[in-house]
């Protein structure tokens, strides 16, 4: 049976959001710092790469982008990464909008502009247990973001006494989150059909000298490899 | 890149993020997706995101590399198989560093 739950009072609320929040910031402090680090070495100026963190607040994609600063990129082929990195938040976006009905317009806008894998993974949990209290979801979030432009921050100011980061090993970051977020995705044959497919033809674009959209162009007809193969594992006998 | 074009790539790196988020919750409240877009879209994050690590992976130095001296292969893997075991995070990416940090000490 659903309680109408009475709003928390507000020092309740923020209590509950700590210590809700707690997990991820342990997790986005250290990956905050290598963030920092790295970016302050591809030669972004410290106002752009605190920027970064509080508009764009993507991990991987910050990461990605990084790289693709450090390396000369063109502006276009780092947008358009930074969007294929992060078109997986279209599925966290549309699982959380059943839960959010009855938000207004503005709410769902804020509520938004912090979606990240892990606060969804959260969201969902919590939603899940009927734990909706808006102005916890809400301050939960912008606790999260604030220990992830933090660990911006710490980043940044260690970034002289870290070297190139390659004995802290700051250069794996981004490989092993991708690797993480890849187990998450790797549910039934057809999405490991796609992330087979999308390696392969990544590795092969590579091997030919196909640089720069190689690999985004190898992840999309990967994904339209993963369709082909469910499409036919459903199909209906004829 | 200088860092007046630097701060309008950032810019544009939100705006592609954001459309990513809200899109479902803003313009599709209400109405869903056809069920074939959402089919094609739940097969994007696993291949997006093999293909651009695999690369990383297998190609370090920008050439195919599958030897014991590939730390990052061999550490990718660990971390890997955890994650899969786990499902969880932050642990994986830790083991996988820890191992590249330690085989960089230990083995110079």
């Amino acid at each position: 049976m659903q309680h109408p739950v009475a709003s928390l009072p507000a020092q309740g609320v923020f209590k509950a959001a700590v210590s809700l929040t707690l997990p991820i910031a342990m997790g986005y402090v250290p990956v905050g710092m290598a963030y920092g680090v790295l970016a302050g070495k591809a030669g972004l100026s410290a106002v752009n790469v605190l920027l970064m963190s509080v508009l764009v607040y993507a991990g991987s994609a910050q990461l990605v982008a990084v790289g693709l600063f450090a390396s000369g990129a063109a502006l276009a082929s780092i947008v358009a990464t930074t969007f294929a990195v992060n078109l997986r938040h279209v599925l966290f976006a549309a699982a959380m909008s059943p839960l959010l009905r009855g938000w207004r317009k503005r709410e769902l806008a804020a509520f938004a502009f912090e979606l990240t894998d892990e606060s969804f993974a959260l969201h969902a949990a919590r939603f899940g247990r009927g734990d909706r209290d808006k102005a916890l979801t809400l301050t939960i979030n912008v606790l999260a973001q604030a220990s992830w432009v933090g660990g911006t921050a710490l980043g940044l100011l260690v970034g002289d006494v870290m070297g190139d980061g390659r004995a802290f090993a700051l250069d794996f970051a981004l490989p092993g989150m991708f690797l993480a977020l890849l187990a998450g995705q790797l549910a039934g044959p057809s999405q490991v059909a796609a992330a087979v497919a999308g390696a392969g033809l990544s590795l092969g674009a590579a091997a030919l000298g196909i640089t720069g959209y190689g690999a985004l162009a190898a992840g999309l007809l990967g994904a339209a490899c993963g369709f082909g193969v469910e499409q036919w594992m459903t199909r209906k006998p004829a | 890149m200088d860092d007046a074009k630097a701060c309008l790539t950032i810019i544009a790196m939100a705006g592609v993020t954001y459309l990513t988020r809200s899109a479902p919750l803003l313009a599709l409240a209400g109405r869903t997706l056809s069920p074939w877009a959402i089919r094609l879209l739940a097969h994007v994050p696993a291949a997006v995101l093999a293909a651009l690590v695999a690369p990383a992976l297998l190609r370090p130095d920008g050439r195919l590399d599958l030897g014991f001296g590939n730390v990052v292969l061999w550490a990718g893997l660990a971390s890997f198989a955890l994650a899969v075991r786990t499902r969880g995070f932050f642990g994986p990416v830790a083991l996988g560093m820890g191992i590249v940090a330690a085989a960089r000490f230990f083995l110079g």
